[in-house]
């Protein structure tokens, strides 16, 4: 499956070979488009990210401290957007902020995109709040911490590898995102949707080269992840075994 | 409530209710409504909104009753929907099951990067590969007639194949990892003791492993399903004229009609019908709304 996404890139005029040319990929740089519809996903993106982190962290805190009926009514309503199709997500938003006379435009798409993204942010906040240790929390109230200090001391700094993994997924499941957008988005290009039209009107090489950066970036970042992972393994495994030598 | 107060104080807890509120009135139930509410409306010229006109009315659902074309295409999309979840399951369920039980802990990790870096790249880019792939020109064709399997080139993008094989593509993954989670948490003991006790390899997964992995397959069924009957970008890219999707018609409906009422009250069947599947999913498998979102 991995090997497709480099498939795809050597094509549609592999063969017949006719040589080697840079001429799309100057045409994607000069094509003011793009940039634009670029832009405009990474602003999405970032809004996505600012709204929809602090909703998904206070879901899980509120729902985490609560119990029997209320508890499964809130938690269906939050894991609802989740198992709800993209296009009804963004039709939804649409009509309703057309009735308060809010024009169509990229602020809907964000807020679009917030209403299921926090879910995700939501749940994997609560994941790691099981292994919270609420003795903690007790126990700085007892020695005349405020609650403020508490919330910043003590359980965020808990919380932060899941907000960071929620910014994370929140940040690429927005760049990702096409159904909501595209129902939302009044006159405005995101990225996806500019390859989306671009390919329906006819695909010339420009999007194949844009293909090839995309997906080059991406495999970069995996790499650079496993890289990563591989270097904190051994830095764990020399950590456990007591070896200073171990990087 | 009284819970949260102790724990984090007045205004802390006021916080955290108004971001929860906002987020669950304003972005998802009001919308909600307002689709409900506007999906029985007729669409009218601004000048006309809200005079005597405007009333309540099912002709938006009547529309899709009294055209075959519609209601075929919703069978058609909710057929092909379960017949995409399906082989989801079927490619998925090996793969986890050996990544889960049989594959070595070191290797496991770079098995997964491998797995995922499909999943990273957008979607819209893996449809677009599928169609450079499929075209009749393209490289599936090519060396298929090069290995002299195939005289002529075969026109995949024709009816719902090419769709299929998209969507099963896209989504996979979403089915894999639930079922991976599940079968992972199952204790290997149990399965080396139906072995000893010389259960056949088939049985060992009909009556443990299958029963074990089922919040887990029941999640994967709903995510697919879901995201393959609300799919816009496969259908319309690997699709071709004799293949319409909902999502198609709903576009439809929004954009080209500017209707945006009976537009709603698609969107709004949609919307029924994913309910319906993970409400069937959620009784066949005996499974909770926690045990699907995970």
């Amino acid at each position: 499956m991995g090997g497709a996404a480099f498939n795809n890139s050597r094509f549609p005029s592999v063969y017949p070979w006719v040589g080697w040319t840079d001429r799309w990929f100057i045409d994607l740089f000069s094509d003011g488009r793009m940039w634009n519809a670029f832009k405009n996903t990474i602003l999405v993106a970032l809004a996505v990210v600012v709204i929809s982190v602090p909703i998904g962290t206070s879901a899980a805190i509120l729902i985490n401290s609560l119990q029997g009926r209320l508890r499964t009514v809130l938690y269906g309503l939050m894991v609802a957007p989740i198992l709800t199709p993209g296009a009804v997500i963004g039709i939804s938003t649409l009509l309703f902020w057309n009735r308060l006379s809010v024009p169509s435009g990229l602020h809907l798409s964000t807020l679009g995109q917030c209403s299921y993204i926090s879910a995700f942010v939501m749940l994997l906040v609560l994941a790691r709040l099981q292994s919270f240790d609420r003795g903690l929390e007790e126990a700085a109230l007892d020695l005349g911490a405020t609650y403020g200090q508490v919330l910043r001391r003590i359980l965020l700094p808990h919380l932060y590898p899941a907000i960071g993994a929620g910014a994370a997924i929140a940040f690429f499941q927005s760049i990702e995102n096409f159904n909501t957008t595209l129902f939302t988005r009044g006159p405005y290009d995101t990225l996806t949707v500019y390859v989306f039209s671009r390919v329906r009107s006819g695909i010339t090489p420009t999007i194949n080269a844009l293909a090839l950066i995309m997906i080059s970036v991406t495999l970069l970042a995996a790499i650079a992840y496993e890289v990563h992972r591989r270097r904190r393994e051994r830095m764990l495994a020399g950590l456990v075994s007591g070896d200073p030598e171990a990087d | 409530m009284s819970e949260l107060l102790r724990r984090y104080g007045l205004s802390l807890t006021i916080f955290f209710i108004v971001m929860v509120a906002f987020w669950l009135l304003i972005l998802v139930i009001l919308p909600y409504i307002y689709l409900f509410e506007a999906s029985f409306r007729l669409y009218l010229p601004v000048d006309q909104m809200g005079g005597p006109q405007d009333v309540y009315t099912i002709k938006n659902y009547a529309s899709f009753f009294v055209t075959p074309i519609h209601r075929w295409v919703f069978m058609v999309t909710i057929l092909y929907s379960s017949v995409v979840t399906v082989i989801c399951f079927v490619i998925a369920y090996p793969l986890a099951y050996y990544l889960a039980k049989v594959a070595s802990n070191k290797l496991v990790p770079t098995l997964f990067l491998i797995i995922m870096v499909p999943l990273w790249v957008s979607e819209i880019l893996r449809s677009f590969s599928w169609f450079i792939i499929l075209s009749l020109k393209g490289p599936l064709n090519y060396a298929l007639v090069g290995l002299g399997i195939i005289d002529e080139p075969i026109r995949w993008i024709s009816g719902f194949q090419s769709v299929i094989i998209g969507l099963v593509y896209t989504y996979v993954l979403f089915m894999m990892f639930p079922v991976y989670n599940a079968i992972q948490s199952l204790d290997s003991n149990q399965i080396e003791a139906a072995q000893d006790l010389g259960s056949p390899w088939w049985r060992t997964h009909w009556r443990v492993i299958l029963p074990h992995a089922k919040p887990g397959i029941a999640s994967g069924s709903v995510m697919v399903f879901m995201l393959a009957a609300g799919s816009i970008l496969v259908p319309s890219l690997l699709g071709s004229t004799t293949s319409r999707w909902f999502t198609e018609i709903i576009q439809q409906w929004m954009f080209e009609s500017q209707d945006w009422n009976t537009g709603s009250a698609y969107a709004f069947l949609l919307l029924l019908l994913c309910t319906g599947f993970v409400s069937v999913v959620m009784r066949l498998f005996r499974v909770t709304l926690s045990d699907i979102a995970r």
